[in-house]
């Protein structure tokens, strides 16, 4: 039924691949073994807490950081040898701090940024420019974080790039820019089959529109998998009992967390639970509930939450 | 037709969540047999949410004979669709289920305990068979 434009024909090779990736900063290891594959045509959440390796990962791939030992590949190409130049030639990159010209208008930085992407697309310049409501003769440090957030995203989807990297797209954004921002993601991700890399702290925005999440922690890859296929295998299950709750040990694999307190057991599982339901029920509680779990969950889950 | 925004952190699948709305769509008439559905990039855009995601529930609602996917055309409402007559079916069924739920409610059990007893009874939680029909 699909015009070719249409369906989104995720190819084998990944558009981002690293493997065993270190970075080390000043006696800092910044990444420690990190492992990324972002399908084609995807719009992959890249998620970590603060100081997890997220900004070096991407420093990496864009090629403005070397990486101390393991590989990175962006379209099949090194970013630090001769290739990079190719790789920042088909990938947009929108900095979390929306860095642009601040002494010029919004017009000026359109029509100067126009001039360097012989593939740029007049036709979304058009639109956006309509959509985004940005005033032409404004100038950039009058802004506010909102416009100015929504510029730095026009001049990045007219490139006509084959990959956006966004750090951090709506942060400080209210939920109505956040909103227009996200759509004009997917509306583009639709028409373009281009694949879009960001990193985010808005798990709900990320579980609205991405369909692949990887989370990070102290450089390591911790969760990476199809966002589909997580919500399918997370399961929470409590237990509750007439007196205080048995000590037990569950062996069923995927068994992450096992929480006993007064007379109740909460155990979160990453295997659809089947398994872990069997062996619970083994110990006869009086109340026995599964319930799905959000990606929120799964994040606090995965990464450590002591410093 | 009217797709309402899928709820993205309850932890259903959104494809799934899609699926339903189409099929509840379809069950009460909303959409009728041959209609044709919003393409994708309008209907992602309009929700915002994955296109990819949408493709993936068309797909798997064309797998499930609910609708036909037309090279080129667009998606529409298979002939073959659950219509009407499984809408009665399902009407009396949810009788039952209200019936249930007063039921409960008149117990005291709070809206959020019959979910999570439903959901848990789905699970085959409380039987030895385990879920079925998936």
């Amino acid at each position: 039924m699909f015009t070719e434009a249409e369906v989104h024909v995720v190819s084998d090779r990944p558009v981002i691949e690293t493997a065993g990736l270190w970075k080390r900063y000043e006696g800092v290891e910044a990444l420690r073994g990190l492992d990324l594959q972002v399908p084609s045509g995807s719009i992959f959440g890249f998620l970590g807490r603060n100081g997890s390796g997220k900004t070096t990962t991407i420093k990496v791939l864009l090629g403005m950081a070397r990486p101390s030992r393991g590989e990175a590949r962006v379209f099949g190409c090194s970013p630090s040898g001769q290739d990079g130049v190719e790789i920042r030639r088909r990938t947009a990159f929108v900095s979390d701090e929306k860095d642009l010209y601040d002494y010029m208008a919004v017009g000026e930085i359109v029509a100067f940024t126009r001039s360097f992407y012989p593939r740029w697309r007049a036709d979304l310049e058009q639109q956006y420019l309509r959509k985004f409501e940005l005033p032409l003769d404004r100038n950039i440090k009058g802004l506010s974080r909102g416009m100015r957030t929504k510029l730095a995203m026009l001049l990045a989807l007219c490139r006509g790039a084959d990959l956006l990297m966004l750090d951090e797209p709506t942060s400080g954004l209210d939920p109505a820019m956040a909103e227009e921002v996200l759509q004009a993601l997917v509306g583009h991700v639709a028409a373009q089959e281009s694949t879009v890399f960001f990193s985010s702290h808005q798990l709900a925005e990320v579980e609205q529109i991405a369909d692949h999440v990887a989370i990070i922690d102290r450089g390591q890859t911790v969760v990476s998998d199809a966002l589909d296929d997580l919500r399918a295998r997370y399961r929470r299950i409590q237990l509750v009992f007439e007196g205080d709750a048995p000590e037990i040990r569950v062996h069923a694999p995927g068994t992450h967390r096992v929480r006993r307190q007064g007379r109740v057991i909460t155990v979160l599982s990453s295997s659809s639970g089947d398994a872990v339901i069997q062996e619970l029920r083994g110990y006869r509680p009086s109340s026995f509930d599964v319930s799905p779990v959000s990606l929120k969950d799964i994040f606090l889950e995965s990464v450590r939450t002591e410093d | 037709m009217i797709l309402l925004k899928p709820n993205p952190s309850s932890g259903v699948p959104i494809y799934l969540q899609l699926m339903g709305q189409v099929k509840h769509a379809i069950e009460t008439g909303a959409l009728k047999p041959g209609e044709q559905l919003p393409s994708i990039r309008p209907l992602a855009e309009e929700l915002v949410i994955n296109p990819n995601t949408v493709a993936k529930a068309y797909r798997e609602l064309e797998h499930e004979g609910v609708i036909e996917l037309r090279q080129g055309a667009g998606a529409f409402v298979s002939d073959k669709a659950p219509t009407q007559q499984d809408a009665e079916r399902l009407k009396a069924a949810q009788a039952l289920v209200a019936q249930g739920i007063q039921r409960l409610r008149a117990r005291g059990i709070t809206d959020e305990e019959i979910r999570r007893l439903i959901e848990a009874e789905l699970a085959g939680v409380y039987r030895s068979g385990g879920p079925r029909g998936e």
